[in-house]
């Protein structure tokens, strides 16, 4: 072998094993930090059963926010407009959750049918919406008559 | 009527800028000197008539002139002058139009400060840039109008969103872009070059100072957006690995590849077509990052569907644009490279791992953030990815790049000797493992493995940059050019931040507490007390605020006072933390909710080292600028350089 095909056989030995290396771990990590995206209609369908994290999108249905006095752990309604799941929280909310609004919640599904979330979003769009909800409601032509459709701006 | 001006400006400024691209690279191939002297005319003409664009898009916002559709969707009469004039990118239309005025401006410094540069060469330079504009400006009046009137005018605007109206606002934008839009100088010198046939020395020495200007901004860019993620957005997280940071984050990965690649090139006249691929790489990932995140595409293709027209053109530029630029890529590259030995322990050896490694990086975030794109596209469940994908993803490449750094800085070009390099580094290397290891078990106590590997990697590149600048104050030390202490810089900033990212992340104390009124609840070493709340009004908001006294071992530290807000127009709450910042620590408190009873809740965060993060960021953008201050890029600039004098150089930077 020439010093140059050496050299060659080098850097690609490197750049393929590196890059092997790379995808197997990245692919491993993706798959354990894979978040399904769910609403309450497809949960109570039976696709939150392996017990694993998802988020949970809807919106926080009117009047149903309960916090007892000096309490943080909370309870709300989250609603697509055709099933509803209560969703039970201990921690700060953020800013702009609220009834009426959209919301995501990271957490698992509870034996007695009650989402524990270990974290509630806060991140909204320039109308205030989870992408994913806008998205959720739209496709059930639920955007114009009940909830604040999202337009890409 | 200003508007109507702001619209024929940008529609001269259309044909300036395909002037500006068809004649000088028309003319460059075909050899016609008249086209190619229209190419400094026209990048001037073209800079002219879009900053009138953008001043008149700018006047309709300080006039509130509601009658602009885009002017009534992000400004109010109650809106601070100041955040009236961020407000201009505060929307995508805008935003898209500051793109263009800065890719402009750069193209105006291209024109200005290249008098050493082939004439030729430059026009293909501009020109490139123009056809570049030509693509843009026709998207922003196509498709995204921000002149477009509405009929009949508002009474008021829709307000700029309140998570807007932040100082930070009026600058993370525009540097964020200033940084994307800067590479590209650099996509279109390789495209020049390509279109030339001959990539030489001389050309990534004049392509260098570009490059890293670029860089420079993107990076503070990008730290900046990271402050006010921080302190603003994020509740006292600085990075989430949102598909919106991804999208600045992958470009400058590319770029700091692109700025070590061009070094080696102009040093050793190796890896052209490495440094060419990522000139285009870098520019293509600043394209995507702005389109997809400006256009939303990036969080739902559905956002896409909803509007076909702006998605198809999307698509059509990118193709063009990245497509054309890699058929000539294709075309031009097998010819380019010189065979030039080099010995597996050599200072190239370290640069190219040093590149594969960032655009492994850059790849390895390119799939975890597109893949839920896709996956949506086809209709297999929404999915994201989460940080720990990232995070994992990215410190597998980083830990043995930042352990090479060090090494690498102190090996030299062709062949280097690694058993002397480690003779010569062992001081260093004792004063890190001691260092690294010793004064974190000391101050925090013992963590991890990561946590400890983390700190002796900071440590090390922060001791191996000051390794020869040290030595140098000594006597002993070679004479340091500006190239070489601007590197320097960048790796010790960036040993800054991973010291900072690793206690951060290691040794935060992050808690929700309820605390009543007169309380008090224990963090860490402090005692905070929850003495009062007030109603306080600002100029366009209504807030509470409280009164939070933080003591440590019974010594009065500071109050705090965090607020939440709710401002008037769009009348949305935000909360407004806040932060006590000493050099080894951040204390942060954030207002949550009124639990009725006269308790709140409150975000505290502890948050140790997080300033050497910002600290190093700044240095790292420091050592950019030292860099391109080189007298040698000046010289370059004049005539160039003499035998003797370039193997005297062969070592620096």
């Amino acid at each position: 072998m020439t010093p140059t095909r050496r050299r060659r056989m080098f850097i690609v030995g490197a750049i393929v094993l590196g890059v092997g290396v790379a995808v197997t771990l990245g692919l491993r990590g993706m798959q354990e930090s894979m978040l399904y995206f769910l609403s309450p209609t497809e949960v109570l369908a039976g696709a939150a059963t392996d017990g694993r994290d998802f988020r949970l999108g809807g919106m926080v249905r009117k009047g149903s926010v309960e916090r007892r006095a000096g309490d943080m752990e909370m309870s709300f309604d989250v609603t697509d407009y055709e099933n509803t799941i209560t969703v039970r929280y201990t921690g700060v909310t953020p800013a702009l959750f609220g009834e009426g609004q959209g919301v995501i919640a990271i957490g698992t599904m509870e034996d007695n049918n009650i989402f524990r979330a270990k974290e509630v979003l806060a991140k909204h769009d320039e109308n205030y919406m989870p992408v994913e909800v806008a998205d959720m409601l739209a496709q059930q032509g639920k955007a114009e008559d009940e909830a604040p459709a999202s337009t890409a701006n | 009527m200003i508007p109507e001006i702001g619209q024929l400006s940008l529609i001269v400024a259309l044909c300036l800028a395909v002037a500006q691209g068809v004649f000088p690279l028309v003319g460059a191939q075909m050899g016609k000197p008249a086209w190619v002297a229209v190419a400094i005319p026209a990048a001037a003409g073209h800079a002219v008539f879009i900053a009138i664009s953008f001043a008149a898009l700018a006047w309709s916002f300080l006039d509130n002139d509601f009658s602009v559709w885009y002017v009534a969707m992000n400004s109010n009469t109650e809106l601070p002058i100041m955040y009236r004039f961020a407000a201009v990118w505060g929307g995508h239309e805008g935003s898209l139009l500051l793109w263009v005025l800065l890719l402009a401006l750069w193209a105006l410094a291209v024109a200005g400060f290249s008098r050493g540069i082939p004439v030729l060469l430059r026009a293909r330079i501009l020109g490139v840039m123009g056809l570049i504009s030509t693509g843009f400006i026709m998207f922003v009046l196509f498709t995204s109008n921000p002149f477009l009137r509405l009929f009949p005018a508002a009474a008021n605007g829709n307000d700029l969103n309140p998570l807007l109206q932040d100082p930070a606002m009026a600058f993370h934008p525009p540097l964020l872009y200033t940084g994307y839009v800067g590479f590209s100088v650099a996509f279109a010198f390789a495209v020049a070059a390509m279109l030339s046939g001959s990539i030489d020395r001389q050309w990534a020495r004049w392509a260098r100072p570009w490059t890293t200007s670029a860089w420079m901004f993107l990076t503070a860019g990008i730290v900046l957006g990271s402050w006010w993620a921080y302190y603003e957005l994020g509740w006292g997280g600085w990075w989430f690995w949102d598909p919106v940071e991804n999208a600045s984050f992958m470009p400058w990965l590319l770029g700091t590849a692109l700025i070590h690649s061009l070094a080696v090139t102009e040093k050793r006249g190796l890896f052209k077509s490495v440094t060419l691929l990522l000139a285009i790489g870098a520019f293509s990932l600043s394209l995507l990052g702005t389109f997809l995140v400006r256009s939303g595409v990036l969080v739902s293709v559905h956002a896409f569907a909803s509007d076909p027209t702006r998605g198809l053109f999307i698509l059509v530029y990118l193709a063009v644009v990245i497509g054309g630029a890699l058929s000539l890529y294709a075309w031009r590259a097998p010819g380019l490279d010189r065979e030039v030995g080099f010995k597996p322990f050599s200072r190239e050896t370290f640069m190219l791992l040093n590149n594969i490694l960032l655009a492994a990086a850059a790849g390895l975030i390119l799939l975890g953030t597109l893949y839920p794109l896709v996956l949506d596209a086809m209709n297999l469940g929404k999915i994201s990815v989460g940080p720990p994908y990232f995070e994992t993803v990215f410190i597998i490449p980083m830990l043995p790049l930042i352990l090479m750094i060090g090494i690498g800085m102190h090996t030299v070009w062709r062949s280097a000797s690694a058993t002397a390099v480690l003779r010569r580094l062992r001081a260093a290397i004792l004063v890190t493992v001691l260092a690294g290891v010793l004064i974190p078990v000391f101050i925090w106590g013992w963590n991890s493995l990561l946590t400890l590997v983390g700190f002796v990697a900071g440590t090390w590149l922060i001791v191996s940059s000051l390794f020869d600048p040290v030595r140098r104050m000594m006597g002993t030390g070679p004479r340091i050019t500006r190239g070489m202490a601007g590197m320097q810089m960048a790796h010790l900033g960036l040993g800054l931040c991973v010291l900072g990212i690793t206690a951060t992340t290691s040794f935060n104390i992050e808690t929700d507490q309820r605390i009543a009124l007169g309380e008090s609840v224990v963090v860490g070493d402090y005692t905070i007390e929850f003495e009062s709340t007030q109603m306080v009004t600002g100029p366009n908001y209504q807030a509470i605020r409280a009164d939070m006294a933080v003591s440590k071992a019974g010594h009065p530290v500071t109050v705090l006072h965090p607020e939440k807000r709710i401002y008037n127009v769009q009348t949305s709450p935000m909360t407004e933390a806040a932060i006590d910042s000493r050099l080894y620590r951040d204390l942060f408190i954030a207002m949550g909710d009124d639990l009725g009873d006269g308790s709140w809740s409150f975000r505290i965060q502890y948050k140790p080292l997080i300033s050497f993060l910002w600290l190093g960021s700044f240095v790292m953008t420091l050592g950019g600028l030292v860099a391109i201050t080189d007298r040698r890029y000046r010289s370059a600039a004049r005539s160039t350089d003499s035998a003797p004098e370039q193997a005297a150089r062969a070592n620096a930077g």
